[in-house]
């Protein structure tokens, strides 16, 4: 074998190690979630790295309690809700944004951009008021009125962002044909937009399903929480007494929908998250 | 039907030369007017609503840091001034910014952003480069690095607990199978090691959403000046750091900063692996402890204020940077 082959073969075999370190950085922490929810009992305090058992008695533990199955309940309603206000606001504020040129635009996208950067803490104590005073705390519709404050400014950058891209030609049929702005914009642009607005209510609907800080904050009740801050209250006895095996078999519940909407429409979140470099 | 309507715009330009161009004109300006309406009866909604649940709560925030409000009762406070920021009293210096707890959260979330954004940048840029070139199962690999990305901050932060934990923990029993360790270590309440615990579990979480817009930044880069580069026979790295490199840097430096404001305000993850600790303690965590747990809301609004006040100047610098890319062409 010459040196050129040799030096071939095993940049390949570089390459392949590459892969496969990245692929165990990235599946394994999940993976090892799976493996140790069907473990119960003292199988729990050995250490394995291959599944050997099936044991589905920590699901069936975190699915019979009531409190838990209402959370995915209350965190299913939340995120849907959030998604369909941020995108009710977010299309004609895109549509503004991204297809007319006026004065106080790039003010405009400037305050959006701003907002999105805002510490959620900086605006605890304001919100946590102004619940009071809607007499919403304890309540997951305090939640759908907070989350709003990250949902809407991604979803208009985003929107605004493919709104532009769209050609200008069609707008100007529709305005030769004396069409308003609103018919305009839900009879030319939203039927152009659904892989956008898809891509971006996904993104939405993916913030709000793990949000904490808020959730953890404004609800008090274990009816009225959300999965994450569910999750994060499991305990035992102690610290050293965490359920473990219960508390994976609860992550793997609430993610494997998380994973599969992902898997599916992986390349419309790529496309997403580049055009707007939105936080993860 | 919707054709008639500037039909008599244009058989008039075709009648009257001369004169013809100002119906047709103001026509235009007319439309040109409607749209500049829309566009505000557009907007107004979505900013009424972002003043709502963003300007009316920080602007409560900021006046709540100089009053003694307390979460248990938040209607009624009295005005302290600045005492909530710093305070003179009996020869001693009290308030946030004399308080040394605060200045550790500043440091551990200062230390947090640099070490987790950079480890993060060159992973990322690493899985980037290997995903950029071309190979069967490319489309599988990708999506693989998004799972860490849609797995829920809490739930990430819970299972590398377990991964971590110092009895049981799978992380343990690997290094010392290796032989790297003699001994099981205690990795989130040994101070110095639970602070790289928290960077650990924040690296994992979001390299992806790094590698996929370096990514997206390499794929956007013209493939002339690579045969060139081959032609000539350069080296592979050379080509990377004297092309690739600085070809790429504008998107990286946004999706670096967008990382760096993301860290700097970072709670779920150091609240739910080491909960309350001081050595790991973030700005946001020892925030929301003065205002929840010690139910301080005017002392907690002062620290979120500052807090707020530091990464507003982050956002001002970043948003001044990139001034020009954002305004450009509609």
């Amino acid at each position: 074998m010459s040196s050129r082959t040799l030096k071939k073969i095993a940049g390949k075999i570089g390459f392949a190690i590459l892969l496969a370190a990245i692929l165990l950085f990235t599946v394994f922490p999940f993976y090892y979630a799976i493996l140790t929810s069907f473990k119960s009992g003292s199988e729990l305090f050995t250490v394995e790295y291959w599944i050997s058992s099936f044991d589905f008695a920590n699901y069936a533990a975190v699915l019979g309690q009531g409190s838990f199955v209402k959370s995915i309940w209350n965190s299913v309603l939340v995120s849907f809700a959030t998604v369909l206000i941020a995108m009710g606001f977010g299309l004609t504020a895109a549509y503004a944004l991204g297809r007319v040129q006026f004065r106080g635009r790039s003010a405009v996208l400037m305050i959006v951009l701003g907002v999105s950067m805002f510490p959620q803490v900086a605006v605890l104590s304001g919100l946590f008021e102004v619940i009071r005073a809607m007499n919403l705390y304890n309540d997951p519709l305090a939640l759908i009125f907070s989350y709003t404050i990250f949902t809407l400014p991604f979803t208009v950058w985003i929107l605004t962002t493919f709104m532009r891209q769209l050609p200008k030609e069609l707008e100007e049929a529709a305005i030769v044909d004396g069409a308003s702005p609103l018919t305009t914009l839900f009879r030319v642009f939203v039927p152009l937009m659904w892989p956008a607005m898809a891509t971006t209510g996904l993104l939405a609907f993916i913030a709000a399903w793990n949000e904490f800080l808020f959730a953890l904050t404004f609800t008090l009740t274990d009816d009225q929480r959300t999965v994450p801050v569910a999750i994060a209250l499991i305990t035992g006895g102690s610290q050293h007494e965490l359920p473990w095996g219960n508390l994976m078999a609860a992550s793997v519940i609430v993610t494997v929908p998380l994973v599969v909407l992902v898997l599916i429409f992986q390349r419309r979140i790529v496309s997403g998250l580049t055009a707007g470099a939105v936080k993860g | 039907m919707a054709h008639t309507t500037p039909a008599p715009a244009e058989t008039e330009a075709v009648g009257k030369t001369p004169t013809a161009s100002v119906p047709a004109r103001r026509q235009a300006s007319k439309v040109r007017r409607q749209r500049l309406r829309a566009a505000w009866v557009f907007l107004i909604p979505m900013l009424l609503v972002l003043a709502a649940v963003a300007g009316w709560p920080l602007f409560r925030t900021i006046w709540f840091s100089f009053t003694d409000a307390s979460f248990a009762n938040i209607s009624e406070y009295s005005w302290v001034g600045f005492e909530n920021y710093l305070v003179y009293d009996d020869g001693m210096w009290f308030g946030v910014l004399a308080d040394p707890t605060w200045w550790q959260a500043v440091w551990n979330t200062l230390f947090f952003t640099v070490v987790s954004v950079g480890a993060e940048t060159v992973l990322g840029l690493i899985i980037a480069l290997t995903l950029n070139a071309q190979f069967r199962g490319r489309g599988w690999i990708r999506a693989a690095t998004l799972i860490p990305w849609a797995i829920p901050t809490i739930v990430s932060a819970k299972m590398w607990g377990w991964m971590l934990h110092d009895q049981f923990g799978i992380i343990n029993d690997l290094l010392m199978t290796l032989g790297i360790i003699a001994e099981p270590l205690n990795w989130t309440a040994n101070a110095d090691l639970s602070m790289w615990a928290v960077i650990m579990v924040d690296v994992w979480k979001t390299t992806p959403f790094m590698a996929l817009l370096t990514l997206a930044a390499l794929q956007m880069l013209p493939s002339d000046c690579y045969e060139a580069a081959k032609v000539d026979g350069i080296h592979p790295v050379r080509v990377f750091f004297k092309v690739t490199l600085p070809l790429i840097t504008p998107a990286l430096m946004v999706a670096i900063i967008f990382r760096v404001l993301d860290a700097l305000r970072v709670f779920d993850v150091i609240y739910v692996l080491t909960s309350n600790s001081e050595d790991t303690m973030s700005m946001s965590v020892y925030a929301r402890q003065q205002l929840v747990q010690f139910q301080d809301v005017g002392y907690g609004s002062a620290a979120s204020t500052v807090l707020f006040l530091i990464i507003a100047l982050a956002t001002i610098t970043y948003l001044y940077l990139g001034r020009k890319q954002i305004g450009g062409e509609a």
